[in-house]
């Protein structure tokens, strides 16, 4: 980048719409630069994405071909990750499934947080009976462990990756909403607000306007620290034979299966695992330096 | 009689995305058992030289200086531990607001016992007699029932006091205030000036005052340094202050409203890039 | 222009009920600044913010430019007539919204055309210019913001001000450029000022009138040459006078 372009960029003194806008996220990015650690997370999830995107073309076998004369074959030249029971290419199954676990973690960040910041915002703003009815179906909520609860849906909706993305959503946005709520109380009797009041702003135009870009920052850093356990909930329900249905190649459903080899052939359920453990590592990461860029109480002066 | 405390050529320096930002830009003087009022606006410094004085200030900024003796020996950037053993025995500072200095969870009376424990090692009788004899010289009416009571149970003004009793309790030599009255009420205010005042007396201590005040430093200090950016651009004794020659200190003065003296409109400060250079006048 | 009496304000239910303002009545008249003097917690600001429409819970009669003012609601008129300015212009600006958004959603808001236009004036007229108007209020100083605030303010071409501290938490050199850039457009607009303050001088320099307030009730009114030659009637504002002439060592 040229000197004029930076200094232009970080100017002080923005004189169109857009340089100021390209400078906040100029700004924003040297924060989440300096984090190096953050970076090394980004890294491997747009590593992760490029894998999922171009799956076919990467993988070296057909991730469903079966050779059972190949059957749970160690780590080699041919398949570098080993073969499972039904022979089948490990290295070509992860690639493979890293598209199911993006399709689960891109899902899920779209649903949870959005029904979150929704009925959160809401009960902090209107306060009074709404908050108490809101907040109440909240606790509900928060009152069953996370799993269980997507069990019972997942249970009653039946057994798909589907489902099993749903039941996610629907049992992790209790979370989000107490955060949002929290963080619309104390933003709700801010100058700002009361003086948008004096101008005849209406209640949605502060909530939308006001109020939710304030909480938006700290729910996507919330929601890419919790990631992780999004990953290990999704893992966990195909571990349990309630998510993905086999032969897709969910990397929870993997370790499942290699779960009765585990003490013989360690790749097996080894090798999954690891890239699970990879892709939350790197999602807390991230979510890490997201926080020093977002986080308004971070400070940024 | 040699100073208190010295200083000379204190500089403090953060490094920042678009280069090094130096707070404080050479500042030097000499206290001794008096009142020195040290006065600036906000970005001014004057803030930061007394938290660099105090081994206050946090990475990655950095102080370094000349000189930063306290009784001859020096003081500039020793280990936190020592600086820490230094800080309360033989230094003290009062803070602007009382809500944030004091622990919310623990009595007025045992925050006070603490601190003067950690310094002289008295037993807890010695440290309880201490802390009530502190809350009566700050003139608190009820040592007993303040001894007991939470800090969220205080008034602002009577918080500062017990702020100025814990500070107090072990002797130090040195008190620096930085705006210790700016949070309270004018009728308080000028209670707890009268009680600082009195106590520094008394002790024969050397107090900097900091603040943003330019009539209360004339009123209340013996010596004022006036800073700008980082830099003092004006030395001299309060009761001169009005008499003061630097265009700052002028442009300051006459910025104020006053109540005795109506004005059309108020004077207003411009400010030359000369400032921010020159050498202090009458600096050593 | 304004018409307060009787006027009570109250927070919580009993009997942890705290009466902030207790039956203050005052009237200011089109083109006149008052001031509403008093230490912390005496009740000033919690009056002005009742004016406003930021507190519901209150009783007795306001009267603004004719029209009676209840409960919280106020109406598209009110809005027109009467505008704030904030104690902490920290405070007061939406950190996320820039100079351009701010303004350009007011205008919006109080219905106004060439938008363009007026944010240029605007600017204009508090001395800020055209090279602040795409900036973040990270960007700017406080002074600054306290004229971004003011010119939010004077978007809607009211003809009340209600000034809560609008100086107290900026330097002194920046008061007295915030100060005369207040008497300024009341000389333009001929606007109504009520003006909250701690600071005697302050009031005394921007105001005509002024009420002294203690513990929720108004104490004394007075007109400035009054306060400036320390006449006050009652023992209260006189002692308030004279602690605010500064500290006078004991002898």
């Amino acid at each position: 980048m040229t000197e004029t372009t930076r200094a232009w960029l970080l100017s002080d003194a923005p004189q169109t719409r857009r340089q100021a806008r390209m400078g906040a996220l100029y700004q924003g990015w040297l924060t989440f630069r300096a984090n190096r650690l953050a970076m090394v997370g980004l890294a491997i999830l747009i590593l992760l994405v490029l894998v999922a995107a171009f799956a076919p073309w990467i993988a070296p076998q057909n991730p469903y071909a079966q050779n059972l004369a190949e059957r749970l074959k160690p780590p080699s030249a041919q398949h570098w990750l080993g073969t499972d029971a039904l022979g089948r290419d490990i290295l070509s199954r992860l690639i493979h499934g890293s598209r199911v676990t993006l399709f689960i973690v891109g899902t899920v960040a779209l649903i949870a947080p959005v029904i979150g910041l929704f009925v959160g915002t809401v009960a902090g703003f209107a306060g009074g009976w709404v908050d108490q009815v809101l907040m109440r179906i909240t606790d509900i909520f928060l009152a069953f462990p996370k799993l269980i609860l997507a069990l019972a849906f997942v249970a009653a909706l039946g057994p798909g990756i589907g489902n099993a993305v749903l039941a996610l959503a629907v049992t992790s946005w209790p979370p989000y909403a107490r955060l949002a709520r929290a963080e619309t109380l104390t933003i709700r009797n801010a100058d700002y607000i009361a003086a948008a009041r004096l101008q005849g702003a209406g209640p949605l135009r502060l909530l939308i306007g006001h109020i939710w870009p304030l909480c938006v920052s700290s729910l996507i850093v919330r929601v890419a620290l919790d990631m992780a356990g999004i990953i290990l909930s999704a893992a966990g329900l195909g571990f349990l034979g309630l998510g993905a249905q086999p032969p897709m190649p969910e990397w929870g459903a993997m370790i499942s299966d290699g779960r009765t080899y585990i003490l013989d052939f360690w790749w097996v359920a080894a090798m999954p695992g690891m890239a699970i453990f990879i892709v939350s590592l790197a999602f807390n990461l991230l979510g890490d330096g997201l926080r020093d860029v977002l986080d308004p109480k971070g400070g940024r002066e | 009689m040699s100073p208190l405390l010295s200083v000379r050529n204190l500089r403090v320096d953060f490094p920042t995305r678009s280069g090094m930002f130096e707070a404080v830009r050479g500042v030097g003087f000499d206290l001794g058992r008096e009142r020195l009022g040290v006065v600036g606006e906000s970005g001014s410094g004057k803030t930061m030289a007394g938290r660099a004085i105090l081994g206050l200030v946090r990475p990655p900024g950095k102080v370094t200086a000349e000189r930063m003796e306290l009784g001859g020996e020096s003081i500039l950037n020793l280990p936190e531990s020592r600086m820490r053993r230094l800080r309360g025995s033989r230094i003290s500072m009062v803070m602007q607001d009382p809500k944030f200095s004091l622990n919310p969870v623990m009595t007025v009376g045992r925050q006070i016992m603490e601190g003067y424990r950690l310094h002289t090692g008295e037993s807890r009788a010695a440290a309880r007699d201490k802390a009530l004899e502190m809350l009566r010289a700050v003139q608190i009416r009820d040592p007993e029932r303040v001894f007991d009571a939470y800090p969220h149970e205080v008034s602002g003004g009577m918080g500062q006091r017990i702020m100025i009793a814990m500070m107090l309790a072990p002797d130090p030599e040195i008190l620096i205030a930085d705006e210790p009255t700016s949070a309270l009420d004018v009728s308080v205010r000028n209670e707890v000036l009268r009680i600082l005042d009195r106590l520094v007396g008394a002790r024969g201590m050397g107090l900097i005052f900091i603040s943003h005040d330019l009539n209360l430093v004339a009123q209340f200090c013996d010596r004022v340094l006036i800073m700008y950016a980082g830099r003092v651009v004006e030395e001299l004794p309060a009761r001169d202050l009005h008499a003061a020659r630097h265009p700052y200190t002028q442009g300051l003065l006459n910025s104020l409203p006053r109540l005795d003296r109506p004005v059309e409109r108020l004077a207003v400060l411009r400010r030359q890039q000369g400032w921010r250079d020159a050498p202090p006048e009458g600096a050593a | 222009m304004l018409t307060v009496e009787d006027l009570d304000v109250w927070f919580g239910h009993p009997p942890e009920r705290v009466d902030a303002v207790q039956s203050a009545s005052f009237t200011v008249p089109q083109g006149e600044s008052f001031g509403l003097v008093g230490e912390s917690g005496s009740g000033k600001s919690t009056i002005l913010r009742a004016i406003a429409g930021l507190i519901d819970t209150w009783s007795g009669r306001i009267e603004v430019a004719g029209e009676t003012i209840a409960g919280r609601h106020r109406t598209r008129t009110f809005h027109k007539t009467v505008q704030m300015v904030f104690q902490d212009p920290y405070a007061s600006l939406h950190p996320r919204h820039s100079v351009d958004r701010v303004l350009s959603e007011t205008l919006r808001l109080q219905g106004m055309d060439r938008v363009d236009q007026r944010i240029t004036r605007l600017l204009d007229q508090v001395g800020l210019g055209q090279g602040f108007r795409f900036r973040y209020p990270h960007q700017l100083s406080g002074g600054q913001r306290q004229r971004v605030a003011i010119a939010r303010a004077l978007a809607a071409e009211p003809r009340l001000l209600l000034l809560d501290e609008p100086t107290s938490a900026l330097d002194v050199s920046v008061q007295a450029e915030i100060l005369n850039l207040l008497c300024d457009i009341r000389a333009e607009r001929g606007l109504t000022y009520v003006m909250v303050s701690h600071d005697l001088a302050v009031v005394a320099h921007m105001c005509d009138r002024l009420a002294v307030m203690r513990a929720g009730r108004i104490v004394e009114q007075m007109d400035t040459a009054r306060l400036r030659a320390a006449a006050a009637q009652s023992d209260y504002a006189r002692a308030l006078i004279a602690a605010s002439t500064g500290y006078r060592r004991p002898a």
